[in-house]
């Protein structure tokens, strides 16, 4: 049909760009990746080989275990990225069916100001908010990330859902209520089930944001029980620079759970941003 | 009908979001844009005004790494606008072609650097550009131009690109995807129709598909500005705070972080950290503005 369009020239030519673009995406994760399974004088004398037998050690993986506390700092990430993005679907959900479904004075203005936030970045009131987190106590608990964090991510949680809700259909809705079931539960029971998929790309929307963020771990949670796997390898690699082993092997541990994450979610991801959540 | 009555279940619905967005978000933003016009005489806070202003202006102890760090910024950003959107835009071109094969893995391949923690990215870049582990200048020897190499990170003439290049290479992927839908929206008749015209291949791209996604660059513009100029996170992570070399990489939100915490030998100043971030919020404010009122409305609209 379209043969037109395709010569097999111009084909071999874009897999070509394509092929050394992603390759240029990939190169320095595969050697750190594989330099952190190397002993020290193999890093060296042959940064881009393999691991073999020869070469093979765990010491850096040894080192990152005896000195850095990373389970914590690992639980800490989880815990936080979790509970913020629970906050975020749950209230995000809740306020984006109150501007969808119902017609109320203000229901514009409402909406208008729930959106200001989406283009302004929340790091510009840092001053305050740590002075609040300070004054209330909430300094160095994870409390303050996931307060600071829910915030953040409110304003295109709503943004993205109120459009997915305006689509649910009335009669749905109307069937329910005339069935007798209160507000409540048409939100919970009908509508909620219905978004699904659109809450899913909110989540995965959010979740790589919070989990790779510097800028509030080190300013409203540096303690060492508080630290985030980002901010601990940031501090870990720090003090241990000459120490390249340990460094890479560090660099690896915080690549991992990400790309894990990516392979499992990838395709959610992907298609919450094709289909237009975000146009 | 329902007037009389009072709808509590509308309040109860928007009631958490509305709270903590306007407790964590909205309040500390203008209470740091009031903070601005105060200082710290004899540990009082005390209102001057302007005067901090003045100061992150004037003052050459502040105003010369005030003006450094934003020259960097626009730097930083034009950086972005010529290099990152472009390729984005070239891959989005080239994955969104309808008999491409593995167009699924290239896509999911070059988002990669855009999930990782700028932690990771720094340091990654920072240990492969490093002239004690030779990973790039052997590189460049295999290909005959090892004399190009220089440790770009720890000169001042270089690093600021060289980062600026690093972001690109982890960003590149969102651009890349943005465009890649809406290219993917473009109805096939559109093209088919420009097909009969003899219009095919890459003046298909220059002539018809281009025009029609200029929405969405326009988009990716201004998600690249505020991006840019709130940026601080790579630099940190591969430079530390002091933006080195002698300040050369040093943006808006390295200067915020120095200005706000201190560092060595100088004490933190909430008072003047919040007039630098009282800045970038103007700053983002106009980009912001341009953009809504500049280009997003003068911009032609293809109804698809």
């Amino acid at each position: 049909m379209n043969k037109a369009r395709t010569n097999p020239v111009s084909a071999a030519a874009m897999h070509g760009a394509l092929i050394l673009y992603t390759l240029i995406a990939l190169f320095p994760v595969f050697v750190i990746l594989i330099n952190s399974f190397k002993t020290r004088k193999a890093i060296f004398r042959e940064p881009l080989s393999l691991p073999s037998s020869d070469s093979f050690s765990m010491i850096g993986y040894e080192t990152v275990m005896k000195q850095g506390d990373f389970f914590l700092y690992f639980q800490n990430s989880m815990i936080v990225t979790v509970a913020s993005l629970f906050f975020i679907l749950l209230f995000g959900s809740m306020a984006a069916f109150a501007l969808s479904e119902y017609r109320f004075k203000g229901n514009l203005v409402m909406g208008l100001y729930l959106a200001l936030g989406i283009m302004i970045p929340i790091r510009i009131g840092t001053v305050a908010i740590l002075e609040m987190m300070v004054a209330t106590g909430l300094v160095n608990t994870l409390w303050s990330l996931i307060l600071v964090y829910t915030a953040q991510g409110l304003p295109l949680a709503v943004f993205i859902l109120s459009e997915f809700m305006r689509q649910v259909s009335d009669d749905l809705k109307d069937a329910g209520r005339v069935d007798g079931l209160s507000e409540y539960t048409i939100f919970a029971r009908i509508v909620v089930p219905l978004v699904r998929p659109a809450m899913a790309t909110v989540a995965v929307f959010n979740m790589i944001p919070i989990w790779n963020d510097l800028w509030f771990p080190l300013i409203l949670a540096p303690a060492e029980e508080t630290k985030t796997l980002t901010l601990g390898s940031q501090v870990f690699i720090g003090q241990f620079v000459t120490d390249w082993n340990a460094v890479l092997s560090a660099l690896s541990m915080a690549i991992l759970p990400v790309l894990i994450l990516y392979v499992i979610f990838s395709r959610q991801l992907i298609r919450g941003i094709t289909s237009g959540a975000v146009k | 009908m329902q007037a009389s009555r009072f709808r509590w279940h509308i309040v109860i619905f928007l009631a958490p979001a509305v709270i903590v967005y306007t407790a964590v978000m909205i309040f500390p933003l203008f209470n740091t844009l009031r903070l601005a016009l105060y200082t710290d005489v004899d540990q009082v806070r005390t209102f001057i005004g302007l005067g901090n202003f003045n100061r992150l202006f004037g003052d050459p102890r502040w105003s010369e790494q005030f003006w450094n760090a934003l020259g960097n910024n626009f730097k930083f950003f034009f950086i972005h606008m010529l290099v990152q959107n472009p390729i984005g835009i070239a891959l989005a071109a080239m994955l969104s072609h309808p008999r491409l094969r593995f167009a699924a893995l290239y896509r999911s391949a070059i988002f990669i650097p855009t999930i990782l923690s700028f932690v990771i990215v720094g340091f990654a870049w920072k240990l492969i550009l490093s002239p004690i582990w030779g990973i790039a200048p052997s590189m460049l020897d295999a290909v005959g131009l090892k004399s190009l190499f220089a440790p770009w990170l720890g000169k001042e003439a270089y690093a600021l690109v060289t980062l600026s290049l690093v972001s690109v290479w982890q960003f590149v992927g969102i651009p890349m995807m943005l465009i890649y839908a809406a290219l993917l929206s473009i109805p096939e008749e559109i093209l088919e129709a420009g097909e009969i015209d003899g219009i095919t291949g890459i003046n298909a791209f220059w002539k018809i598909k281009l025009p029609l996604i200029l929405p969405s660059i326009g988009i990716i513009s201004i998600l690249t500005f505020v991006g840019n100029f709130n940026a601080f996170d790579l630099i940190y992570a591969a430079q530390g705070a002091l933006a080195g070399p002698n300040f050369s990489t040093d943006i808006l939100g390295t200067f915020l972080y120095r200005t706000f915490f201190g560092f060595q030998l100088q004490l933190g100043d909430p008072y003047m950290g919040s007039a630098v971030a009282g800045t970038m919020f103007a700053i983002i404010l106009v980009g912001v503005c341009i953009y809504l009122f500049g280009i997003q409305t003068r911009m032609r609209r293809y109804q698809l």
